[in-house]
This record gives structure tokens, C-alpha cells and sequence, in this order.
């Protein structure tokens, strides 16, 4: 019995109708799906600009930029020495403060904490940075994670000077 | 089953009957043969089937006065508190209800865990039912967000976060889920959606469940496989359809005194005070029944085997069937797993005090010790016991330790050991 099993024209088309066949699922699908990501709306609102003439060293403020929150902290120089002298060994998701602030004074970050998304609170936790509430991430001076289960520091937005008194976040 | 061979009397239901035979379902339905020894335990189901459809009837009319956006939610559940008439009634029904339908799902199931209801060959019944009870938690969830508190928002924030930590498509997936960069008023109104779709599917389920329920017929307290119909069984109705019904009536006189005296002891506080996008609660909590599986996620150090430790804590429960090697079923007859079986629940209330206490020090500790145990008991103990425990003997019909003088069917023990002297 040597019969070996041909390829009919039959077997074919059958492939050939399943293929268009998935193909149109996945077309007519993909609106059903897609319709739930941000929409134009949601999107435009792209920018902040803040002015930030009255933040005295030491003070933070947060705005609302794309519905999340963001700090913004005019530091005091203890402050920035504490982050720059952190060995950057000690940290899980290592960062020089000098590439998470480019004017060392100033720290712009999203405050949401990188674990499950809760507000840490300012000037707390056990490295004089963030402390988030909810389970226990303790941030230093730069935003950068030291302490629980947050995998990453705080993500720094885009933004720049658009003078000295403003910035433009995003 | 016994009476597919059913004829209705009458001539005009003979002729529907032919055509669709709901009579005949219902005559099923009455005649359905019950092990006659089974306890309070077993009045669950139809307890948990009365919740069901209590909350989509109080839901349904919620949904008439409720406004699904976030600058109306709030004011609209005032609203509804306030000015719709009996509308306090109604919502405090439909939010006391959820616990009171999480309360009864959770002693259906260690129910089941006791008397080793999962076991073949009720399996699907019991796959059924913890896809009902996944459900039944994304249900409960999205409709604790729709109020627009505080704890809404931050507790959506939080769950919605727990797919951030996923791979390389974490942020696509929670973008996708928010329709936007965080939670706002895109989630609540695909929440609201959601939330009114899932209890019909829910109600699907529950009907294939008790459909996966009537072919191998109820197990009983003491496990063993009866004959149907025998001397073993009674009719459903009138006999369990009466228990059924005392003990919802007892059941009853509970939920009413949470809904008329204590309201909002199940709630928390801070779901009063509107979302606010930049202050975070200082604690969150979720509702209690999620406790356990809150306590599991931040008992893990690491984002993402939190998460994944979360999901696995119910994946454990979808496949005990095959877990549990023993092949006896009722704890009576297992005195070591009877044991286990009340660390377990022990277990699961630390976990449920351990997520509501905050996540450091002492606490920490001892919710990293129950988690460790509680999936030692699935993955360990209970393979484990299958192999090495000794048994005690099983009666050969539910009769039988009737018979032997006793109506307990533990003292079945004490019998055969007479029997050895």
C-alpha cells in the first residue's frame, strides 16, 4: 500500500475558503476592537504648558495632563545632592538623576506610581522621596524606586522650558 | 432520565408538548430524583440562583435612573438616593445584595470542597461554576466603579493596572481598557456597559451548570454514587424545593437586616467622596470579598508574579478535580483532609484580614505565609493525601447507616469497628 495521499483540488479551495474566510473575521472584528482604544478626542488633549513662576525650592505642585497626575518639584540642593550620590549599584532600575532631570532643580515626572498605579504621596517614605499608599513603594529624591514591589522609577514625561517660568509637558 | 416519557394530561398540552417540550422539562424538573439525606449545605444553589435574579431585577431599574458619566455618576446615585422613590430601597438591595451573593457563593463552594462535590463525574459542573464565580468577581468589580467615589475610581485604577504588567503590551493593553491615559470617563461608560452584560451570560452559565448538575444528579453528603430513583432519593419537588425555600427565608432575615440596619457596613467610607484623579485614598481596599486574592497580589514582592500569582490562586481552583487524587469524596470518610480542609478555611480568612490591613511589616509577613500555604494545600497536600491517606470505610447506600441504628453518618465508623471486634 504504497497510495500515497494526493493534494486534491477539492483540499485546496477548502484551505483557500478558511484563509478568506479568517481573514474576514479578523477585518470585520478589528472595528469592534479598535473602537475601545483613546479616541481623536482623548488624543488631542496632548499638551500642558504650566507656569511654575511662584514654586519655591523644596515645593511641589501636580497638574493634570492627559488625566494623569504630574509632579513637578522644585528641589533643594540637599535634595539633589542625595540623588546625585546615590551609587547607582543600590538601585533596581538604575538612572542617573542627571538623565531624569535636565535642570537639576527641576523634576518633572508622571505620579503614578509604576506598580498598580496609585498617587504616591510627596516628602515621605523611608528615602525622603515618594511613598505610595497602597503597597508600600518607597521612592528617593529623584523618583527612582528603592523599596517594594514597584518594577520601574517614576516615568519621567516629555516636557521642556519653554521659558523659565513655563513649562510644556508632552 | 426518569420521565422523558411524560404525557400531559390535558389535549391542548399534549399539543404544545409535541411542539415544545417545556411540560416535559418541568415534569423533570418536579420529579428530579435527590439523595434524601442531603443538609442545609445543599440549599445554596437555589439561594445563589434568588440573588441572581434579585440583582438584575434591582439593577435593571438602577440602570433607569443612573447617569454613565463621570461628571454625572456621583450626583446621579445621589439622585437615586434622595429623590427616586423607594430608590435607597433599591440600591441598597442591589449593593448588600453583591456581598450577600458573595457570601453564599463562597459556602456553595467550600460546600463543595467539603463533601468533594468537584470530583468525577461532576467536573464540568464544577469548571462551570468557577467561570460563573471569575464572573461574578469582573461583574462585582465594574459595578463598584460605576458609583464614581473615590474607591471606585482608585480601586479601577488599581485592578486596570495589574495588566500593565504583562510584557512588551502591558501599556497598549491598559490604554485599550481605559480608552484614554487613565481611568476616566471612556472606562465608566464601557464599565456600565459591561456590567450589564455580564450577569446575563452569568445567567446562562448558571442554567448550563444546572443542566451539567441533573445528568449525574446531586452528590450527597456522605459521596457515594446513588441509584435513581431508589429508596436513596425523593422527588425534588415538594421535598427540596421546601428546604430550599426555609432556608432562603432564614437567609433573608440577614440580608434584610444588612439592608435595613447596617447599609453601608460592607461599603467603605471613602466611595462617598467623589473620584478625585489626584489623591489617592491612604488606603485602598477592595470590597471583602476580594480580600484573599488582594492579599495574595501584594504578598509577592514583584509586579508581575503578583499578578500572575493572583490569577493562579482561582486557575488552582478550575483544576482541583485533578489535584485531589483521592477517590473518595465526602471529608466524613477522609479524617486527614477533613483536617487540612479547616486550615484551608482558616487560611483564606487570614488572607481576607491580611488585604485589608496595610501591605508592611508584620502583616506582610503572615499574608506571604498564607499564600505560600494556600497554594501548598492545592499543589501539595492535596496530591499528596490521595495517595497517602487512609480512609475510612463508605457505606453502600445512603440506607444503610439508617439502618445501622444511626442517623449520622459518621457513626458508620463506629459500626464497622463493632463489626471488627
Amino acid at each position: 500500500m504504497s497510495e500515497e495521499k494526493k493534494v486534491k483540488r477539492r483540499d485546496f479551495i477548502f484551505t483557500a475558503s478558511y484563509v478568506l474566510g479568517g481573514v474576514g473575521v479578523g477585518a470585520a472584528v478589528w472595528p469592534l476592537i479598535d473602537q475601545m482604544n483613546p479616541d481623536a478626542s482623548v488624543k488631542a488633549l496632548a499638551s500642558t504648558e504650566v507656569d511654575v513662576s511662584s514654586v519655591q525650592p523644596g515645593q511641589s505642585i501636580t497638574v493634570l495632563w492627559r488625566g494623569k497626575p504630574v509632579f513637578i518639584k522644585r528641589r533643594t540642593q540637599d535634595e539633589i545632592a542625595e540623588a546625585k550620590s546615590v551609587d547607582l549599584k543600590d538601585l533596581k532600575h538604575p538612572e542617573k538623576d542627571e538623565d531624569r532631570a535636565k535642570n537639576p532643580e527641576w523634576l518633572v515626572m508622571l505620579g503614578i506610581c509604576t506598580h498598580l498605579g496609585c498617587v504616591p504621596l510627596g516628602n515621605k517614605g523611608e528615602y525622603n522621596g515618594w511613598f505610595c499608599p497602597c503597597h508600600g513603594s518607597h521612592y528617593d529624591t529623584s523618583g527612582r524606586i528603592r523599596k517594594g514591589p514597584a518594577p520601574t522609577n517614576l516615568e519621567i514625561p516629555k516636557y521642556e522650558f519653554v521659558n523659565n517660568n513655563t513649562i510644556k509637558i508632552g | 432520565m426518569s420521565n422523558t416519557n411524560y404525557v400531559p394530561t390535558s389535549k391542548i398540552g399534549k399539543w404544545f408538548n409535541d411542539r415544545l417540550p417545556l411540560l416535559t422539562l418541568s415534569a423533570h424538573l418536579q420529579e428530579y430524583p435527590t439523595p434524601k439525606n442531603l443538609n442545609y449545605w445543599w440549599t445554596f444553589g437555589g439561594i445563589l440562583t434568588f440573588c441572581l435574579i434579585t440583582q438584575i431585577i434591582t439593577g435593571v431599574i438602577l440602570a433607569m435612573h443612573y447617569v454613565a458619566h463621570a461628571d454625572l455618576a456621583f450626583e446621579s446615585v445621589e439622585h437615586i438616593m434622595r429623590n427616586v422613590n423607594y430608590g435607597w430601597l433599591i440600591r441598597y438591595v442591589h449593593a448588600n445584595g453583591a456581598s450577600m451573593f458573595f457570601l453564599a457563593v463562597y459556602i456553595h463552594i467550600f460546600r463543595a470542597l467539603y463533601y468533594g462535590s468537584y470530583k468525577s463525574p461532576r467536573e464540568v459542573i464544577w469548571i462551570i461554576g468557577m467561570i460563573i464565580y471569575f464572573l461574578m468577581m469582573m461583574t462585582a468589580f465594574m459595578g463598584y466603579v460605576l458609583p464614581w467615589g473615590q474607591m471606585s475610581f482608585w480601586g479601577a485604577t488599581v485592578i486596570t493596572n495589574l495588566f500593565s504588567a504583562i510584557p512588551f503590551f502591558g501599556e497598549s493593553i491598559t490604554n485599550w481598557l481605559w480608552g484614554g491615559f487613565a481611568v476616566d470617563n471612556p472606562t465608566l461608560t464601557r464599565f456600565f456597559s459591561l456590567h450589564y452584560l455580564l450577569p446575563f451570560l452569568i445567567l446562562g452559565l448558571v442554567i448550563l451548570h444546572i443542566w451539567a448538575l441533573h445528568v449525574p444528579g446531586n452528590n450527597n453528603p456522605i459521596g457515594i454514587d446513588v441509584k435513581k430513583p431508589s429508596k436513596d432519593t425523593v422527588p425534588f419537588h415538594p421535598y427540596i424545593v421546601i428546604k430550599d425555600l426555609f432556608a432562603l427565608l432564614i437567609f433573608l432575615i440577614i440580608f434584610a437586616f444588612f439592608v435595613f440596619y447596617s447599609p453601608n457596613i460592607l461599603g467603605h467610607a471613602d466611595n462617598y467622596i467623589e473620584a478625585n484623579p489626584l489623591v489617592t485614598p491612604a488606603h485602598i481596599v477592595p470590597e471583602w470579598y476580594l480580600l484573599p486574592f488582594y492579599a495574595i497580589l501584594r504578598s509577592i514582592p514583584d509586579k508581575l508574579f503578583g499578578v500572575i500569582a493572583m490569577f493562579a490562586s482561582i486557575f488552582v481552583l478550575v483544576i482541583l478535580p485533578w489535584l485531589d487524587t483521592s477517590k473518595v469524596k465526602s471529608a466524613i470518610f477522609r479524617p486527614l483532609y477533613k483536617q487540612f480542609y479547616w486550615f484551608l478555611i482558616i487560611d483564606v480568612i487570614v488572607l481576607g484580614y491580611m488585604g485589608a490591613m496595610p501591605a508592611e511589616g508584620v502583616y506582610l509577613l503572615i499574608a506571604r505565609v498564607a499564600t505560600a500555604y494556600y497554594f501548598m494545600h492545592f499543589l501539595v497536600i492535596l496530591p499528596y493525601l490521595g495517595i497517602k491517606e487512609k480512609t475510612l470505610p463508605i457505606p453502600l447506600s445512603i440506607t444503610e447507616p439508617v439502618l445501622g441504628g444511626s442517623s449520622n453518618p459518621s457513626r458508620v465508623k463506629n459500626k464497622t469497628e463493632l463489626h471488627n471486634l
